[in-house]
């Protein structure tokens, strides 16, 4: 670094005295009130920055001068992932040639697109054709660096919402997880139908009563139906888990739970299950005590038996 | 007896995995103004405005019937919001047709729509409250253990579902408004894409679309000298809760409830013979064949020979999704609304590309929650 480092410096004491004419000197006045011009060419079209001379055939310009903006197009852009000292913006950003509505030229400007860290790649909103605006400093002097840069329309904004909840689980949902505390199922017997729910609910959903009778049932199985899951879910051990309705033994509604210890290609329809507890002393009033359902060694339920709760 | 009621003008938006370039309101608009223009309407000439979404949580926009009322021109007129899960585009267009059937209006605009892309479907279906371990990732998770019960019970072949996908997506093509538009699908396209919830494929779920569609309902005096209404012949909604006891979850009782009474309201015993078309709300490939049996086009067990026999394609007998349905289009809360208002489109002659020759009377379908909750109508050419 100190090989490189300048050790000559020429500048005229006080800076040039630049004379910028009538028509630079024109767009010059408008950037300090904040204005973008242009100046219209003998030809119709637009012409920003303003030159003394269509670009295109050197003929002298008209004396009307149009206002452009601040609506602009990128019309093409060059990312700039490790910004100088000397550049506009000291993160990454973009040089586009940028067209004023209403121009018929671009001018080039830096694109501010936000926060990126050093060596950040183009963000992917960065493209021709995406809709900017001019941000303009507070102070202006003249100069084309009264616009600080362009930064893009807003089209989206970030609506970060939470809400929170206690949530009481309900008389029969801790009667069911006092059972599960101590390694029971407990269910409810309909007064009427005779049907026995698990988890108990307190209420028979066909015959819209109260149940009271409770019930424990065996932590054993089968399961009904399934689906292989190969999309990830922190509580599945694995890609793929199997979700599966399980009908507890003494039970007449299936719960669904997840099936593990056995690969997912070999869970059946009718296969018989167990609960697997997790170790006592972790045991609290949670469905988090049974880690999931393995396979029991016996034979499969024929469908017809298990047909009717599908 | 019901009073007349009639759609006079229909509006959809262009669905998209994303409308960045729209607001919310801005989209409602977009098919509101459609069907306005259709009628040949302002919103000067509504008497009220039924919405309808799928959950607030969605897009996170809590009551958004009070933020839309005024994009819907509904200053100083009554607004309603009907919310029945997925089924919820059907029920809206229920709860707007019962407003005219019941002679309380003469003119209601009913709006639905589903803007995706805000935040995720599955995260907002799967939000998980402490103690109850659901196990259920998304909608396909629900609905895929009692896919598999339906092959198991019908005995039908792995390939139906494929069909079905294939089938959807090729109807998609002709129509402007889809999502989905994959030029050459095909079987082999559709069993190449990853295994999501087996016995679901990619291929084989809807998408996740932002969309809106309107329709302008009328009485029978407001719907006078107007160019091609669409008769309703019948309207019905019912619902059962999603655990019980014996529940036939392949086949629930109140989807066949509601059917039995839609075609009762429209004199229909036989619906494959005497429904010209049908748009089904078809989320998942394989609810094809498991509604052809629970809406009676055919016997129990016998709706995947139906699809396999091509019975349900666009130059079948008895065309089932014209429009490319929900596998092609979801925008969720909209999705049933789209159902009703093809259906509408259909025995009015105006299809377009989708158009299935001389349809008279067609089915428009929903179904929400876990298969719970079910919205139907029948709506015909003649004046019932």
């Amino acid at each position: 670094m100190s090989s490189s480092a300048p050790n000559h410096a020429l500048e005229f004491p006080g800076g040039y005295t630049r004379s910028v004419g009538p028509v630079i000197g024109r767009f010059l006045t408008e950037l300090r009130d904040g204005r973008l011009v242009g100046v219209r060419t003998a030809s119709g079209r637009v012409v920003v920055p303003p030159t003394e001379y269509d670009p295109e055939d050197g003929s002298a310009v008209t004396g009307e001068f149009v206002e452009v903006g601040p609506d602009c197009t990128v019309e093409s852009w060059s990312w700039v992932p490790r910004p100088r000292r000397s550049h506009p913006l000291q993160r990454p950003f973009a040089w586009a040639l940028i067209r004023p509505d209403g121009a018929d030229t671009a001018l080039l400007h830096a694109l501010d697109l936000g926060v990126f860290e050093e060596g950040a790649k183009p963000p992917r909103e960065l493209r021709t054709g995406m809709r900017v605006r001019p941000k303009w400093r507070s102070e202006r002097s003249g100069g084309i660096g009264d616009i600080e840069c362009f930064r893009p329309d807003i089209a989206m904004i970030n609506d970060s919402r939470r809400t929170e909840y206690h949530l009481p689980p309900g008389r029969a949902l801790e009667r069911f997880l006092e059972g599960i505390a101590e390694g029971r199922f407990l269910g409810h017997r309909c007064g009427v139908c005779g049907k026995v729910y698990v988890p108990l609910k307190g209420l028979c959903p066909v015959d819209g009563v109260p149940t009271t009778e409770e019930v424990e049932v065996r932590d054993t199985g089968t399961v009904t139906t399934f689906a292989v899951n190969n999309i990830p879910d922190p509580r599945a051990p694995e890609v793929p888990f199997v979700s599966a309705y399980i009908l507890l033994d003494g039970s007449d509604l299936a719960m669904l739970a997840l099936v593990a210890g056995v690969p997912a290609d070999q869970v059946r329809m009718g296969m018989r299950v167990r609960a697997e507890w997790r170790p006592r002393e972790e045991w609290g009033a949670t469905m988090a005590n049974i880690k999931w359902f393995a396979p029991l060694d016996e034979p499969d339920v024929p469908f017809a038996a298990i047909k009717d709760h599908l | 007896m019901a009073n007349p009621c009639a759609v006079i003008g229909v509006g959809q938006t262009e669905y998209r995995t994303k409308r960045l370039d729209v607001s919310i309101a801005g989209l409602v608009r977009e098919a509101a103004l459609r069907a306005l223009e259709d009628a040949d309407l302002t919103f000067g000439d509504i008497d009220a405005v039924v919405i309808g979404k799928a959950p607030d949580l969605f897009e996170g926009v809590m009551m958004p019937e009070a933020y839309l009322a005024d994009a819907l021109g509904a200053r100083g007129k009554p607004v309603m919001r009907v919310h029945t899960a997925g089924s919820v585009g059907g029920s809206t267009a229920l709860v707007a047709a019962g407003l005219i059937q019941g002679g309380v209006h003469d003119r209601v605009l009913v709006v639905a729509y589903e803007k995706q892309s805000e935040s995720n479907a599955t995260w907002a279906l799967s939000t998980h409250p402490p103690m109850t371990a659901s196990l259920v990732v998304g909608a396909g998770g629900y609905f895929a253990p009692h896919i598999r019960s339906y092959i198991r019970r019908s005995g039908a072949p792995d390939h139906i579902g494929t069909l079905v996908a294939v089938k959807d997506r090729v109807n998609a093509l002709r129509n402007p408004y889809a999502h989905l538009k994959i030029e050459g699908i095909s079987r082999e396209m559709v069993e190449m894409t990853p295994m999501l919830w087996e016995p679901l494929r990619y291929l084989e779920t809807c998408p996740s679309s932002d969309g809106a569609a309107a329709m302008v309902l009328a009485s029978e005096s407001a719907a006078r000298g107007v160019n091609r209404p669409a008769w309703v012949h019948g309207a019905a909604m019912r619902s059962e809760p999603i655990f019980f006891a014996g529940r036939d979850t392949v086949n629930p009782q109140a989807g066949k409830d509601c059917a039995a009474d839609v075609y009762g309201q429209a004199g229909i015993t036989d619906p494959r013979r005497e429904l010209d078309c049908a748009e089904v709300y078809v989320p998942f490939s394989w609810y094809e064949p498991m509604w052809l049996e629970n809406l009676g086009f055919c016997g129990e067990g016998e709706g995947w020979k139906l699809t396999e026999q091509g019975a349900t394609a666009f130059e079948g007998d008895i065309p089932w999704n014209p429009s490319g349905g929900v596998l092609s289009s979801n925008p969720i809360g909209a999705s049933g609304l789209i159902r009703f208002a093809e259906a509408a489109q259909q025995v009015r002659g105006l299809a377009g590309d989708c158009q299935v020759e001389g349809a008279r009377r067609a089915l428009g379908h929903a179904y929400g929650g876990g298969a719970q909750f079910y919205a139907m109508w029948v709506v015909g050419t003649e004046k019932p």
